[in-house]
Formats: structure tokens, C-alpha cells, sequence
């Protein structure tokens, strides 16, 4: 007979075998440099691009009028490629999970096929396709048409409030000066292009999970098939919408290869600066500064989220306590009244 | 009207070369309770999904309390379906599980509460009313999903084998709660099933289906002791056929021929004619089976024949036996009487005599 293993000490000692590893892992690649990147923002710099004595003035230095704006504009720009991303990715995963076997394989297996290809080359080649001579030029005319047009039916504040966040600008729109090439389009359209996947494999994998007769169950109930799709199916896919979200989030935030080579000067990123500090300025404790900045200015939401969260958890976990609480209370007197 | 309630009328339905349905023509009564029976595969379970809305058939009408519902989808239909794996929605609290219907019907808060406690009470839930599917027993779920079905008040409630996840214990007890839902809110029941004993026990009604054609459409007792043809026969309860033809008419009675065998008596129910080919279906538990013939008062010497022992199965409530006689395999039910172990008992290889009378075998249609 195999025995169970009740021994405090041992089950202790099996479980450090088996997180060690990982965490030494996280120490050397994760702790370490994240703590070194700290440490460098309260060291100067010196002429010859090392890093010098310990002091304050690299965070002085950072107060430069110009990252408030960049920094909105990364963050700003990675929601709406988040966005994108996930309203794309929720449909395609649905599609991909409803197919037969074999065609899922097949579709699912070429979302993946632009990986056999660098990353670099394939923004290169969207550097061709946005060619101002190009059709995607074209469309960009167009759209820049439309939204103009739509943005004029908006009352004043409205406008100056979108103009004001970074979403639209004021004027006509002239085809000889604006390019899809060098403009914050290039870079969203692209960067959605580059993470779509990312979005949509959590939420295949979600989805491929569901049970789709629970669709069919709903529109049973008399639930019609968007209603369906949005209260049992997008529900019981949220695991895998929380992973793309993240999935997308996190690398749009630091991303400096699609700005760096289709956002020209029109739309630089927090990532294009700290590029710009680290290996142009050859100043590495300002280029640390502006990481953690980034790094904070991200965390402190997602924090603020999860607290969130949990409050509402704890709140649902007790209403439900008070009505488990309420029906035995009433259960309890119809027993004293019989 | 109420005579039909829910018609199907000439019903196909294919599925490439497969005819699932093959022109189907019944109607259900209003506040019946109406079993599709068959084996898998016979079409029970794509009738019932064209009368949900999930499938449409090929040629045919549907009909619903007078109205033409074969081509309305499955949200404008007054019709629910108890899911054989339930279904129930994971991300929702029994509670909301049970509300979705009426929410979406925007009936007004106080008469969803009212309703959902209602039904809650009467599946005996009330307590779980804030737990999440996955929190319940195979049961629970169950009622639920009966529930969720029934608290709008359907015109029509399929459940499409419902008991099949359950352990017997559980089936039975099911079994027993269903037919109390069905008293308490006499909405109309179509319950599909492979399982002859569920469709026995609840139904009013019991349509037999084979290869995509009701077989015999009939009360229970009338499915298990008149069944049409051999299939329905064979399909409820064990049977024994004797092929054969009638050799001569006397009376209401005939003489069977059947190859190899002594002539066997039977009531001619389909008053066949000397020369006419037929089955003859002969139940278990009315064939006896002794050491001794009958005295002539038991049944005199009709319907008599002397028999070897093949196997005996001991299955508490009565034995089972197989029996061969003049190279035919008879199978005898015996129930038991007074204390069984103190009789002497017939086991294998004894010589012994089973026997009938006239009246208990019953015709059916030839297998084609």
C-alpha cells in the first residue's frame, strides 16, 4: 500500500524543491535588473555614457515639459490598440471555435504563420504598404474625410474636449501633408496588426472551452442570438479576455520598433524616448527614470483595479451571507410557528 | 383542439444521405405527457429539436395550439427544452438561472421574484437559490434545468433525456418528481427517451419510433401488450416470437405452423386465414414452466411442449430461463412464490414442460 505523506516538514520541503527554480529564475532575470534599473535613477551620468555617483538630479532632470504628453499619448495609444484588438479577436475566436476540427486547426494554425517571420521585417513591409502612393493612402484620405466631417457636427465642447485628450485634431484636411506614413494611424493600424494573435489565442482557447449549448439553451429561453452572445457566451469567455487584455496591454505599452519606424515625428512614444536616452544620449539613469515611470504609471491602475475588484467581491460574498443568513432566519420562525 | 395541441404534419427530415425523420404525421394533446421512444438514432431527438427551433424540416409543417411554428426561431417559440446536460448558465446563481426567461421577457421585478420563489419552493431549492451550478449535485441540477424551463409557463416543455446522467437511484426518485411537476403545472410534457421502464412509468402517451417512422402510437399498456409489429415488441420489455403460418381456423382461435415446432394456439386477433404468413409475440412471464404438465383445468394440453433447460438466471423478484424446445429458444420469467429455496429447484439440463395459454401470445406484424 502506498503511503500518504502527512508530514508537515516534508510536504514543506517537496514544495520549496518545486518553487525554487522558478524563483530563482524571477531573482536573477526579474528582481535584480527591475532593482538595478531603480537604483540607476538616483545616480547621475557622466560624458562617457557610464553611470555616476549616487544623487538626485536624474529625476530633477525628468521634470521636461514634454513627457506628461508622451506618456498619456503611450498609454492612450495602447488602450485604443488594446481595444481594437479585442473587439477583432472576440468574433474570430468564436468563429474559429464553432468550425469543424480540421478547418479550426488550419485557421488557427495561420494566425500563428506570421510568427515565422521577424517582427522587424514584417513592420518594414507595412512601411511599403503605407506608401503615400499606396491604396491604404487613399483610404486614409477618405477616413480622415469622414472624420472630419464628423467631428464638425460635434457641438464646441465636445470638440475641444477630443482635442483636447489627443483623439482629433481641428482644420481640413490636406491630402499633400497628410500621410498614413509618420501618423498615429500607421501606428495604432500596425500594432493592432502585430498583437491581434496575442488577443486572439487566449480567447480561442476560451472559447474552444465553452459549451456552445448553452447559446442554444438561452435562445431556448427566448434570448435573441446577440443577447445570447453577450450574456452567456462573452461572460464565459472572460478569463481569456482578461489574458488578451493583458496579453496586448503590457507589449503595446512598451513598444518602440512600430513608432520608431512608421510613427515618424508625429507620434513618439515613451518607449521611443527611453531608446533615445539610452543608446543616442548615452544617458542610462535618465533612460531607468523614465522606465520606472511608465512602469509606475501602469502598475498603479491595474492596482487600483484589482482593489476594485475585490471590493466588489467581498461585497457580493456578503450579500450573499446576508441572505443566507435572512432565509435561515425565516426558515428558522416558520419552524417555531409550527 | 385541445385533441391537437401540437401537430406534426408529414415531417422529413434529412441529414445528407440519412433520413432522420421520414414523414412523420402525430399530434400531441394539451396538457398531456407524451414520450418519444426509441433507439438512439431513430429520430426522436430531431423531432424534438424541430419543435425547439433547432432544426428546420425539409418538407412538413409543425404546428403549435393552431399557430404554423416551423419556421419561427427558437426565441419567438413558447417552447423550452430541458437539456440532457442540463445546461444550466455557469456564470449565474441558480437564481438568475431560474430569472433569464422573465427577465427577458422585462416582466417587472415583483412578479420575477414571486415567480422565481415559487418555483424555487417547488423544486424544494430555496435554499441554494445564491449557488452556482457547479456548487449543485447531478439532482439539483436537474431540477433546476426543470425550473429555468417551466417558469414562464411554457406552452410546451421537452425534455430530451433528462434522466440519462443519473444514477438509478436518482432516476427513480426523478422519476417520481417529474410526474408530480407535470400534476402541479399541467403544462404540455414531450419527454424523448431510449429508456422503455421511464416512458412506461410517466407517460400518457408513448410514440415508439424506429429509423425515422413512429411505429405505434398508444397508451403504455396498450404498447406492451398489443404492440403493431415486432419491432415495437421486441423494443418494450422481452418478447418471444414464433414466425409461422396459420395451418387452420377454429373459431376465434387459429393453429400456427411454425417450422420444426408442434402447432401452437392463439386468439386470432387479425383474423388471418388458413395459408397467411405471421409473428407471434409471446411475453416472458406468461409462459409457465413445471416438471409436469398442467392439469387439464390449468390450460388442458394446448400450448404445451416438453423443454430442456439452457440457463437460469436467479434476479431476486423471479428467474429467468432459457428453454429449448424442439430446437426453439424460449425465454420463461418465473416469479417466485411461498420460500423459494425450499421448493426443489429446476435448474440446467432438467427436462421440463413450458406452456401457455391460447390467449397470451398476441400478433404482430411480420418483420420486414
Amino acid at each position: 500500500m502506498r503511503e500518504v505523506n502527512t508530514n508537515p516538514l516534508r510536504t514543506r520541503k517537496a514544495e520549496w524543491c518545486l518553487t525554487t527554480p522558478s524563483f530563482l529564475w524571477l531573482a536573477v532575470f526579474f528582481v535584480i535588473p527591475a532593482v538595478i534599473v531603480l537604483a540607476f535613477t538616483f545616480h547621475g551620468h557622466d560624458a562617457s555614457g557610464g553611470v555616476g555617483a549616487w544623487s538626485m538630479s536624474t529625476w530633477r532632470e525628468l521634470v521636461d515639459p514634454d513627457y506628461p504628453a508622451i506618456v498619456w499619448n503611450t498609454i492612450r495609444i495602447s488602450f485604443e490598440v488594446t481595444l481594437w484588438s479585442i473587439v477583432l479577436a472576440i468574433p474570430s475566436a468564436y468563429a474559429i471555435a464553432r468550425m469543424n476540427p480540421r478547418w479550426r486547426a488550419i485557421v488557427a494554425g495561420s494566425i500563428m504563420l506570421p510568427f515565422w517571420t521577424s517582427f522587424v521585417v514584417r513592420v518594414f513591409a507595412w512601411k511599403t504598404m503605407l506608401h503615400p502612393d499606396g491604396w491604404l493612402q487613399a483610404c486614409y484620405i477618405v477616413f480622415l474625410r469622414v472624420r472630419g466631417w464628423l467631428f464638425d457636427w460635434l457641438p464646441g465642447f465636445c470638440q475641444q474636449f477630443l482635442v483636447w485628450l489627443g483623439l482629433a485634431s481641428s482644420g481640413p484636411v490636406d491630402p499633400a501633408t497628410s500621410t498614413i506614413l509618420d501618423s498615429e494611424t500607421a501606428v495604432v493600424l500596425v500594432s493592432v496588426y502585430s498583437f491581434l494573435p496575442f488577443a486572439i489565442m487566449p480567447i480561442y482557447t476560451a472559447a474552444e472551452k465553452f459549451d456552445f449549448s448553452l447559446l442554444e439553451a438561452a435562445r431556448d429561453l427566448g434570448a435573441k442570438n446577440f443577447y445570447a452572445f453577450r450574456k452567456i457566451f462573452m461572460p464565459g469567455i472572460r478569463q481569456g479576455i482578461v489574458s488578451a487584455v493583458l496579453m496586448v496591454f503590457i507589449p503595446a505599452i512598451g513598444s518602440y520598433v512600430i513608432p520608431q519606424m512608421l510613427g515618424g515625428t508625429n507620434c513618439v512614444l515613451i518607449g521611443n524616448k527611453i531608446f533615445m536616452r539610452a543608446i543616442q544620449n548615452r544617458n542610462i539613469p535618465h533612460a531607468s527614470a523614465l522606465a520606472t515611470l511608465m512602469a509606475v504609471s501602469v502598475l498603479i491602475p491595474i492596482g487600483l483595479a484589482m482593489w476594485w475588484k475585490r471590493r466588489q467581491d467581498l461585497r457580493g460574498k456578503r450579500r450573499l451571507e446576508a441572505q443566507t443568513a435572512r432565509l435561515l432566519m425565516t426558515t428558522a420562525e416558520g419552524g417555531n410557528a409550527s | 383542439m385541445a385533441d391537437e395541441f401540437l401537430v406534426f404534419d408529414h415531417v422529413t427530415k434529412r441529414f445528407g444521405a440519412l433520413t432522420a425523420v421520414d414523414d412523420v404525421s402525430f399530434s400531441v394533446k394539451k396538457g398531456e405527457f407524451f414520450s418519444l421512444l426509441g433507439p438512439s438514432g431513430c429520430g426522436k431527438t430531431t423531432l424534438l429539436r424541430m419543435v425547439g427551433g433547432f432544426e428546420r424540416p425539409d418538407t412538413g409543417r409543425i404546428y403549435l395550439d393552431g399557430k404554423d411554428i416551423t419556421d419561427a426561431p427558437p426565441n419567438m417559440r413558447r417552447v423550452h427544452t430541458v437539456f440532457q446536460n442540463y445546461a444550466l448558465f455557469p456564470t449565474m446563481t441558480i437564481w438568475d438561472n431560474i430569472a433569464f426567461s422573465l427577465r427577458l421577457a422585462k416582466k417587472p421585478q415583483e412578479e420575477i421574484d414571486e415567480a422565481v420563489d415559487a418555483i424555487l419552493e417547488m423544486i424544494r431549492m430555496s435554499d441554494h437559490a445564491w449557488k452556482y451550478p457547479s456548487q449543485l449535485s447531478g439532482g439539483q441540477k436537474q431540477r433546476v434545468a426543470i425550473a429555468r424551463a417551466l417558469v414562464d409557463h411554457p406552452q410546451v416543455l421537452l425534455l430530451d433525456e433528462p434522466l440519462a446522467a443519473l444514477d438509478l437511484k436518482l432516476r427513480q426518485h426523478m422519476l417520481l418528481e417529474l410526474d408530480t411537476i407535470h400534476d402541479q403545472v399541467g403544462s404540455t410534457f414531450v419527454y424523448v427517451t431510449h429508456d422503455q421502464g421511464e416512458a412506461m412509468s410517466l407517460s400518457d402517451r408513448i410514440a415508439v419510433m424506429n429509423r425515422g417512422k413512429v411505429e405505434q402510437l398508444d397508451t403504455p399498456a396498450k404498447i406492451y401488450e398489443a404492440p403493431k409489429t415486432s419491432f415495437v415488441a421486441s423494443f418494450i420489455g422481452d418478447t418471444n416470437f414464433f414466425h409461422g403460418e396459420i395451418v387452420s381456423v377454429e373459431g376465434d382461435y387459429c393453429f400456427i405452423q411454425v417450422a420444426g415446432f408442434p402447432q401452437i394456439k392463439a386468439y386470432n386477433d387479425k383474423k388471418l386465414s388458413v395459408g397467411q404468413e405471421i409473428d407471434l409475440s409471446v411475453r416472458p412471464e406468461k409462459i409457465r414452466l413445471s416438471f409436469t404438465p398442467p392439469r387439464p383445468e390449468e390450460g388442458a394440453a394446448i400450448n404445451v411442449f416438453p423443454s430442456k433447460v439452457k440457463d437460469v438466471v436467479y434476479q431476486g423478484v423471479y428467474t429467468k430461463f432459457w428453454v429449448t424446445s424442439s430446437g426453439l429458444q424460449i425465454q420463461s420469467l418465473q416469479p417466485h412464490s411461498r420460500f423459494l429455496l425450499d421448493q426443489e429447484p429446476i435448474t440446467w439440463n432438467d427436462e421440463v414442460f413450458v406452456w401457455w395459454h391460447p390467449d397470451d401470445g398476441y400478433m404482430v406484424e411480420c418483420a420486414k
